[in-house]
């Protein structure tokens, strides 16, 4: 019997991995991806940057306008992500099974979220371009729109996690729909919406340094013009300084996240 | 900070009130540690919030005048999708490329991930190694994956072989992240007790290590799979990589053809919803089988 069950694991494995594997060369052949090319043009990539790809004294005199940038983009990730999660923090508490009102709503709040979520970025980018043009308006309701969505589902399913008993347990004592909101549900899933809140800018960031590209604002443009006028040195002063504000923005949200949870 | 005074106050009321009694006084609402982080969070965000609102620029655009336009754009764009350039299968086979070009990259990022991840946790490595790693794939996540790719265009030209290596450089990130924590919540004494056995290190990860992280490591790559689509629709339209984000930005930003958007719209959208139902299904059966 022993012997069985070492071949069926083996064979398992077996399985997964032709499947894997035979997935891998046909998405090679769909993209026509060419490996050859891939790995020789990794060490080129290499030595090309290290000949050019680096802030030099000149770029240097670039650096208070790169900064000015800087703040535009992350001061919009952070209002993007606040203002989404107040209008997922309503969506979420109509939907979730403990607080929600009917039955119906939790299917609807999670239409809305998967909807939210798995559009596109580029395309809300594309169409709100159209009516906003070039402004910091067009970056933050891009932003918008993707987190409000990534964070209703995650707050509904925070505050499925953590409501249940509590809200029971209110309801027990006759207390009202909005109290057992403000005093159990609330501040019990708070800590875990912080954290999501904190995860949400970091990605933010990130994702608007995209958003610029298409939509001309920001520390995305700034990377794109001068990457596209071959100052290289100035680019990569783009690429340093939008890793130190990842960076610090994910120690600083590290430490939050441990003193609260 | 107003509450920490508060409630010092009350503190010093109530020690009057005892007499000096070495009662331990009620305070109704201890504000510890956590609570005041939380606070303080949420108070930084919201100043710079309103902050943001009170001096984002328009850039002279009437808001009310470009929200009715996005509207009406909104719903020709999704109540009549038509294509005008590409045939809907021709949209089809360029989402496969770009469903093509996630896959690839989580494949290969994932191959990586494996090994540099075991060489970052901390109960299967060295400490000096997995700070090193550690603090490398950091690096390398908080660049942005469009400048990756970028960067890659360079030596190997705008298309899919740039658009592969900078997303799977990404991917490499994240997922030796996930991954070796996924290793460090494995408990010590099994590791011990196979190496009491004389199990060699490799034969430690083959035979405990991964099998028991296996649901963690398949339930990550596969968020990291659906990431990944997203990705390579935007190096599409970013970076002129395959797929059907290229014809997304040409229809959106060349022949603003709102039809065309509409109609890629909707196939990505389902692309995507049947992978998110797909991954909720997979998990909740791995989750159940254990």
């Amino acid at each position: 019997m022993q012997v069985d069950v070492f071949r069926k694991r083996r064979n398992n494995a077996l399985i997964f991995f032709g499947v894997l594997a035979l997935l891998t060369a046909g998405a090679i052949v769909v993209t026509q991806y060419d490996v050859e090319k891939g790995f020789t043009s990794l060490g080129k990539a290499f030595v090309w940057g290290a000949a050019n790809l680096y802030p030099d004294v000149k770029s240097l005199a670039k650096l208070p306008d790169i900064l000015a940038k800087l703040r535009d983009t992350v001061l919009i990730s952070v209002a993007a992500t606040s203002a989404a999660a107040v209008f997922s923090l309503a969506l979420a508490l109509a939907g979730s099974r403990a607080t929600r009102i009917h039955r119906s709503f939790t299917l609807v709040a999670r239409g809305i979220a998967s909807f939210f979520r798995n559009m596109p970025l580029v395309a809300w980018a594309m169409v709100l371009m159209l009516a906003f043009s070039q402004s910091s308006l067009t970056g933050f309701l891009a932003l918008f729109m993707g987190s409000f969505g990534f964070l209703t589902r995650a707050f509904m399913e925070t505050i499925d996690e953590v409501g249940d008993s509590s809200v029971e347990a209110l309801k027990a004592t006759g207390a009202a729909y909005l109290h057992t909101i403000f005093q159990a549900v609330l501040p019990s899933s708070l800590p875990q919406i912080v954290s999501w809140l904190l995860f949400m800018i970091e990605t933010n960031i990130r994702d608007a340094t995209l958003v610029g590209f298409l939509t001309g604002t920001g520390i995305g443009f700034s990377f794109d013009v001068y990457y596209k006028a071959f100052n290289y040195h100035a680019a990569s002063l783009v690429v340093v300084v939008t890793v130190l504000t990842v960076l610090i923005m994910e120690t600083v949200s590290n430490t939050v996240r441990r003193m609260i949870l | 900070m107003m509450e920490i005074d508060e409630s010092i106050e009350v503190w010093g009321k109530m020690g009057k009130r005892d007499g000096g009694n070495n009662l331990r006084p009620l305070i109704a609402k201890p504000l510890d540690r956590a609570t005041l982080a939380i606070r303080l969070t949420l108070f930084v965000l919201a100043g710079m919030t309103t902050y943001t609102f009170l001096t984002l620029g328009s850039n002279g655009v009437n808001v009310a005048q470009a929200t009715a336009e996005t509207l009406s754009n909104f719903a020709t764009m999704f109540l009549h999708p038509y294509s005008h350039h590409l045939t809907v299968w021709d949209a089809f086979y360029e989402v496969l490329i770009t469903l093509g070009l996630a896959y690839l990259t989580t494949v290969l990022g994932g191959v990586l991930a494996l090994f540099l991840g075991l060489m970052a946790a901390q109960n299967l490595a060295p400490k000096w190694l997995t700070n090193i790693i550690k603090s490398f794939v950091a690096v390398i996540r908080a660049v942005p994956t469009i400048l990756w790719v970028l960067i890659f265009a360079v030596a190997a030209g705008l298309g899919s072989t740039a658009a592969v290596i900078g997303l799977t450089f990404h991917s490499v990130g994240y997922l030796t992240k996930a991954y070796s924590e996924s290793f460090e919540d494995l408990d010590r004494s099994v590791i011990e007790a196979l190496r009491a056995t004389g199990a060699n290190w490799w034969q430690v990860v083959f035979q405990a290590v991964i099998p028991s992280s296996a649901t963690y490591l398949l339930s990550w790559t596969f968020l990291r799979f659906e990431i990944n689509f997203g990705n390579a629709v935007a190096m599409g339209a970013a970076a002129g990589a395959a797929g059907i984000g290229f014809d997304l930005f040409m229809a959106g930003g060349y022949y603003f053809d709102l039809h065309e958007v509409g109609l890629i719209t909707y196939l990505v959208l389902a692309f995507a919803i049947v992978m998110e139902t797909a991954a909720t299904y997979m998990k909740r059966r791995l989750q159940s089988g254990e």
